[in-house]
């Protein structure tokens, strides 16, 4: 799932300071999971922002809704019945739920409340860890089911470099080496002669290197 | 001969290498550059140019390698994935070959992280085996990577780097096949200081006649103090220094530890030396390059053959 987490309420604050009524929408799917912007959140959010505002003499209106989710436009629909009542929105979603509302109500400021962070993976409660980084061409099929393009800080196809210690990343001892993993993985598969497979260079342009991406399913369009 | 590189041509003669490095000041000093170069002149083959080493802004490693090429001598232009994507890289390449410069070290580089610009994206678009691939491409194929045609194509001899002291273990004397198979000519390896456990690494890549693909360059830095032993052992990603390395530099008084430590490096080329598959030694005197022709004197690897 995308993961996020809540911006500094500083500057949620300094987003929303010159408005009076504000729209606050959360989204039901990814960032509820990972507790940033549901319903819950929302709700804490409105509390926050009113007492904040309340203290320097300004009452704060804010309207609470909570889509089922923030990147479909059949959803984002439900949102105009109230936006004459409305300054500005802050959403809560992830970078695509605050743009699909930025491209539906083209007149209207919308605020992000969270700082999408990355594709991942609940490790245990409270904890998410990056997973996978779209690259568009998966290759877990070869390196054991674990991505060296996610999980390598240098992306390194055919690790491990010369800084693994103890099956940690040099650059933190809290990181596991994507690259032990891999090995290990491969040993526990009996797949020990793969290692040696030059992975070759990869084509970036799936990942992004060809600009913006898009899936259109044929089959599906109206 | 793959090349007109002098490393190769002393490597193939049979000879001892002996290599060192020479890291680029951080400003427009090449009058810096010419010092640290004349230091090594007659005591080395080839001298390796570091690449913004621990990710901190230098001049650049072609720059400098071509300052060192114009006073004669010969660099080894050290290039890191890190900083720059495919087209610059071969840009590089086929740029400081028309310098002159035919010998190149290949290596991912040290992650962003540990130098001055934390907040700068690693590039990383190819790792160092796939650099060692579009290098032996570009030579042999004399194509790029995509595939286009070179007129004249860059004929590099290629290094490329082992750390037989990372983990995991098991792995390294793959990885050095690895390193083989996608085209490396010679190997620098890391700063040997555990001698045992490189023996037993190199025992691994002489099992696999690994030595007869590739010739195998032992890294030696000598330690200047009891406390840059320390430091090394604690706090550089993937160096081993043994605690006994460190006992002996602080069994000396603090004035004579970095002529132990000039000792101990004497002492490991002279056991390396016996090790089947060793084909030379890559001296890396880090900010100490004058101590470098008294090292190679002690070891008797002086003087350098004509070639």
């Amino acid at each position: 799932m995308i993961t996020a987490e809540q911006k500094p309420i500083r500057e949620i604050i300094n987003y929303v300071s010159p408005y009076n009524r504000i729209l606050l929408v959360g989204c039901n799917e990814c960032v509820t999971v990972c507790a940033a912007g549901g319903q819950k959140e929302v709700g804490i959010l409105a509390s926050v922002l009113k007492l904040n505002f309340l203290k320097q003499g300004k009452i704060l209106e804010i309207n609470e809704i909570t889509l089922q989710r923030q990147c479909d436009p059949e959803f984002i629909e439900q949102l105009s019945p109230h936006l004459d009542r409305a300054d500005a929105i802050l959403s809560l979603a992830c970078g695509c739920g605050v743009q699909t509302i930025a491209s539906r109500y083209k007149d209207k400021i919308v605020f992000p409340a969270v700082n999408t962070k990355f594709m991942g993976a609940s490790e245990s409660q409270g904890i998410w860890a990056e997973r996978c980084q779209g690259c568009g061409d998966c290759m877990l099929g070869i390196t054991g089911g674990i991505c060296p393009v996610a999980r390598c800080s240098k992306h390194l196809l055919n690790g491990p470099c010369g800084g693994t210690s103890n099956g940690k990343c040099e650059i933190d001892s809290d990181v596991d080496c994507a690259w032990t993993l891999i090995w290990d993985r491969l040993k526990a598969l009996g797949m020990e002669d793969r290692y040696e497979e030059i992975i070759e260079a990869k084509d970036w342009r799936p990942a992004g290197g060809g600009g913006p991406r898009k899936i259109i399913r044929k089959d599906l369009v109206l | 001969m793959k090349t007109q590189s002098r490393l190769e041509k002393i490597l193939s003669s049979g000879a001892i290498a002996v290599t060192s490095e020479c890291g680029p000041p951080r400003g427009a000093l090449p009058e810096k550059v010419k010092e640290k170069a004349e230091l090594l002149r007659h005591h080395v083959d080839a001298i390796n140019v570091t690449d913004n080493q621990t990710a901190m802004v230098r001049m650049s490693s072609f720059a400098a390698a071509v300052i060192i090429k114009q006073i004669g001598l010969d660099p080894v232009l050290q290039m890191v994935t890190r900083d720059r994507n495919r087209i610059a890289m071969q840009s590089d390449v086929i740029g400081a070959y028309s310098h002159g410069i035919n010998t190149m070290l290949c290596l991912s580089g040290d992650h962003p992280k540990f130098g001055d610009h934390p907040m700068a994206k690693g590039v990383f678009d190819l790792d160092s085996v796939q650099l060692i691939q579009t290098i032996k491409k570009m030579r042999n194929e004399g194509k790029l990577q995509g595939d286009s045609d070179i007129e004249a194509p860059p004929k590099m001899f290629i290094g490329a780097a082992a750390n037989p002291f990372a983990d995991p273990f098991e792995l390294r004397v793959m990885r050095l096949a690895k390193k083989i198979k996608a085209g490396a000519d010679f190997i620098q390896t890391q700063c040997i200081f555990n001698l045992d456990k490189f023996e037993k690494w190199m025992a691994g890549v002489t099992d696999r006649g690994l030595d007869k693909k590739v010739h195998i360059l032992a890294g030696i830095t000598p330690m200047k103090s009891a406390g840059m032993a320390r430091y090394m052992k604690n706090k550089v990603p993937g160096m081993d220094v043994p605690e006994n390395i460190i006992k002996r530099l602080e069994s000396v008084k603090k004035e004579k530890q970095a002529q132990e430590g000039i000792n101990i490096a004497v002492e490991s080329i002279n056991r390396l030396k016996q090790v089947p598959g060793i084909h030379g030694f890559h001296i890396m005197a880090i900010e100490w390059e004058k101590k470098v022709p008294e090292i190679v004197e002690k070891a008797g690897l002086y003087p350098r053959p004509e070639i």
